[in-house]
């Protein structure tokens, strides 16, 4: 304790802290400590939550088209801690708004804008803007469909304010469209030029705060206290209590949600963060060239009027209407938020793109746990949507269209395609001609596999010794495919591998389907050799009709790339994601 | 009696009470700054908790015994799939080797070394006109058998696991070892 006193002591002696100190803690609060003065203590409380939050991010965080979400997912998925370390800075700034919002009307109540306080009032208007820009701008950066949309709007708005607009807008995108620049700009802003600024306001704000003194709330009723400790503790609780809420709410909503990636070909309902749910709603009631009005010219008024509080409060009366227009401002933005959150919970289209959009996201998720092309996340998703678009008209996916959402096969499913899951269930007597399989293709009327199958196999499931050829037969017929997912367990069964294929032989496979080489009797059946591999599929899929594959009994399936339906990409696409690559 | 007793009561409990206030503001404002700053910290030190799934040490094929010329270093580019934090990449360069393929009825036909230097890293060069192996960096130079010839290396040149397979296929085992230290110890 002595040492600590002395090394106090040394400190002071060249720099003078404690003089600082005192003027801090002991600044004098006239009518003493109350709860109403702490919303100052807890936005600087929030700002620091921020900062910190912020730059910790910052360390996992990557500006580009094809990195934004894919670091932000692996902060949140990925490292530990990071989930927790974005639902905070998340949910602080959703709390920051309210703070700011009940700052304001404690200010404008109790009439602390009035001289000689009005450059202070205007640091806190400035400063409220700040922090709305640093909403805005952070919200971009995840690059997910939410905040890629909602931008998207905020960005065409700004678009269309007469003169400048087009060029701001141009100015803020880094460029004509949305990329690279726009994510890297919108960084800056967020992590660097906004808080810059807005600790440049801040400091001027408590240091102005300081220099007039608090305004107390009249009238005075007990005697005046030092800052220290009273008001302290009352600050403290308050932050506190803060804190608890933004724990609440992340444990709550399991931290801050994170779209699918911001995909410019997919249906999105754009819409901005809650608090600017008002000024969204505003707009839809000013068609075509009046937009201006709603967008940029009615919310200017506002914004002006707030500014010039403390000449309109000079007077009684002014003040009066000052609480007026707060109150007034505050209750049509909750109202025009009401009717925004109303109209969507009642507007089916809504709700159906925002389930469809929420099963994607959960899509690509699944898909990046195996890692993302360098490409970018939205590459994951090319292959379950050029699987709905072009093959969920017959094909499924685990009974899906590939997308998550359920339809009714009328060819084989094709989820674990060639995996030995797959074939043990296929290669059952009594599943082959299901409706999951090939029960509702043309096969269904004459198949000689069938009969196969119900000649050699049937019992399959009380016989130890057919289940066991059955066994070695898929092994083999698995290998084939070659698929990641399989390859430690291929190895490992080589020699059951080798067994099955002479099975094959033995069992009278080869009769009709080749495997391993050009070896069937007749190719009356898609050869094996290869079954399931990338080249395999993508033969298949260029054209079922190649005599190594169905020949002329192909059912429906089109030849998607010799009738160039599809490109190789596309193909390739579809096939990688078939086979979980 | 009783009002004195009160008043004295009071008067204690003035400044206990004022004791318990700041410290109170002292314990709220220290715990409420720790939550930011821990959930920070335990992300930044994530890569010590996380351990990440060793890459490499897979067999790749390099060339043919034809392609190599007895006693002459040829340099391989390792290209392999690589992961790094979300990205998967597929065929990308990671590393490059030295094969030195030996004289006839050598023990080993081919010697294979990583171009890393044990030292700090650096690529060591081939030097054609000196015959050994220079590191640009801290001068360390190695002869072509891999061996320390002087310098500030602590050992010699990394060699690498090789196979001949079908009798002339050269394939080699990637794999990068601790820097700096007296033994070679693999890392991946």
């Amino acid at each position: 304790m002595q040492r600590l006193k002395q090394l106090y002591d040394w400190l002071d002696n060249r720099t003078g802290i404690k003089e600082h100190l005192r003027e801090v803690l002991f600044e004098t609060v006239p009518g003493g400590s109350r709860w109403r003065y702490v919303w100052g203590s807890t936005l600087t409380f929030t700002l620091m939550i921020q900062f910190i939050t912020g730059i910790f991010l910052w360390m996992g965080y990557s500006a580009s088209g094809q990195t934004s979400w894919e670091s932000v997912h692996y902060i949140q998925e990925h490292m530990t801690g990071g989930h927790f370390l974005r639902g905070l800075h998340h949910w602080t700034a959703q709390v920051m708004t309210v703070l700011l919002v009940l700052h304001l009307m404690q200010v404008v109540i109790d009439g602390a804008y009035k001289a000689p306080r009005e450059i202070n009032f205007w640091f806190g208007i400035i400063l409220l803007q700040l922090v709305l820009a640093l909403s805005l701008t952070g919200y971009l950066l995840p690059w997910d469909q939410k905040g890629y949309w909602a931008t998207k709007v905020a960005t065409d708005i700004m678009g269309s304010t007469p003169l400048i607009g087009e060029t701001m807008k141009q100015l803020v995108l880094g460029g004509a469209d949305y990329g690279h620049h726009t994510l890297t700009r919108f960084f800056a802003l967020h992590a660097g030029i906004l808080p810059l600024s807005v600790i440049g306001l801040t400091v001027g704000h408590i240091y102005l705060f300081r220099r007039h003194g608090l305004t107390p709330k009249k009238p005075i009723k007990k005697a005046d206290e030092f800052f220290w400790p009273e008001q302290v503790l009352k600050d403290s609780v308050a932050c506190l209590a803060v804190l608890v809420t933004i724990l609440v709410l992340h444990f709550a909503f399991n931290g801050a949600h994170l779209d699918a990636p911001a995909d410019p070909s997919s249906a999105y309902p754009a819409r901005p963060d809650w608090y600017f749910l008002f000024l969204f709603q505003f707009l839809k009631y000013f068609p075509g060239h009046w937009e201006v009005l709603g967008a940029v010219v009615l919310p200017g008024i506002a914004m002006t009027l707030v500014f010039l509080m403390p000449i309109i409060g000079k007077s009684e009366r002014g003040h009066r209407f000052n609480i007026g227009l707060l109150f007034g401002i505050l209750a049509f933005a909750g109202i025009l938020t009401f009717l925004a959150v109303n109209a969507d919970r009642n507007n089916p289209t809504y709700i159906a793109s925002k389930e469809q959009a929420a099963r994607e996201a959960a899509i690509v998720k699944e898909l990046a746990e195996n890692g993302i092309p360098p490409e970018g996340a939205l590459a994951l998703l090319q292959g379950p949507k050029l699987f709905a678009q072009h093959c969920a008209s017959c094909h499924t996916h685990g009974g899906e269209n590939g997308l998550g959402n359920p339809v009714e096969p009328s060819a084989p499913d094709l989820k674990g395609f060639a995996s030995r899951e797959y074939l043990t269930e296929l290669l059952h007597p009594e599943r082959f001609m299901s409706a999951k399989f090939f029960g509702k293709t043309a096969h269904a009327k004459k198949s000689k596999m069938y009969d196969f199958l119900q000649d050699e196999f049937d019992g399959i499931d009380d016989d130890k010794d057919m289940r066991a050829d059955m066994d070695l037969l898929i092994k083999a017929i698995s290998a084939e495919a070659k698929l990641a997912s399989q390859s430690k367990v291929d190895l490992e069964d080589r020699e059951a591998i080798m067994k099955g294929r002479e099975l094959f032989d033995e069992i009278g496979c080869i009769d009709c389907h080749a495997l391993g080489g050009w070896n069937a009797e007749d190719y009356s059946a898609p050869d094996l050799t290869g079954y399931g591999s990338r080249e395999w599929m993508l033969g298949i899929v260029h054209d079922p009709e190649h005599e190594r594959f169905y020949g002329k009994k192909n059912d429906r399936m089109p030849a998607f790339g010799k009738d160039e339906k599809l490109t190789r990409r596309q193909m390739e696409r579809i096939v990688d994601w078939l086979r979980g690559e | 009696m009783m009002s004195s007793e009160n008043k004295n009561h009071s008067k204690d409990e003035q400044p206990d009470r004022r004791q318990f206030i700041k410290g109170a503001s002292c314990v709220i404002g220290a715990a409420i700054g720790a939550v930011p700053m821990a959930a920070g910290v335990r992300v930044v030190l994530s890569p010590l908790v996380d351990k990440e799934a060793a890459e490499g040490g897979a067999m790749i094929r390099l060339g043919d015994l034809g392609d190599l010329e007895a006693g002459v270093p040829m340099k391989f580019a390792i290209v392999a799939d690589k992961s790094d934090k979300w990205t998967r990449y597929k065929d990308v360069p990671v590393g490059a080797v030295y094969l030195v393929k030996q004289k006839e009825g050598a023990e080993e036909p081919v010697v294979a070394f990583n171009t890393v230097c044990p030292h700090l890293g650096c690529f060591v060069d081939y030097r054609k006109d000196k015959q050994d192996f220079f590191c640009p960096c801290h001068d360390s130079n190695f002869a072509l058998n891999g061996k320390l010839k002087n310098g500030v290396s602590p050992r010699g040149m990394d060699t690498l696991i090789v196979e001949l397979r079908n009798t002339t296929e050269v394939w080699v085992k990637f794999q990068s070892f601790k820097a700096n230290s007296k033994n070679k110890i693999a890392i991946s």
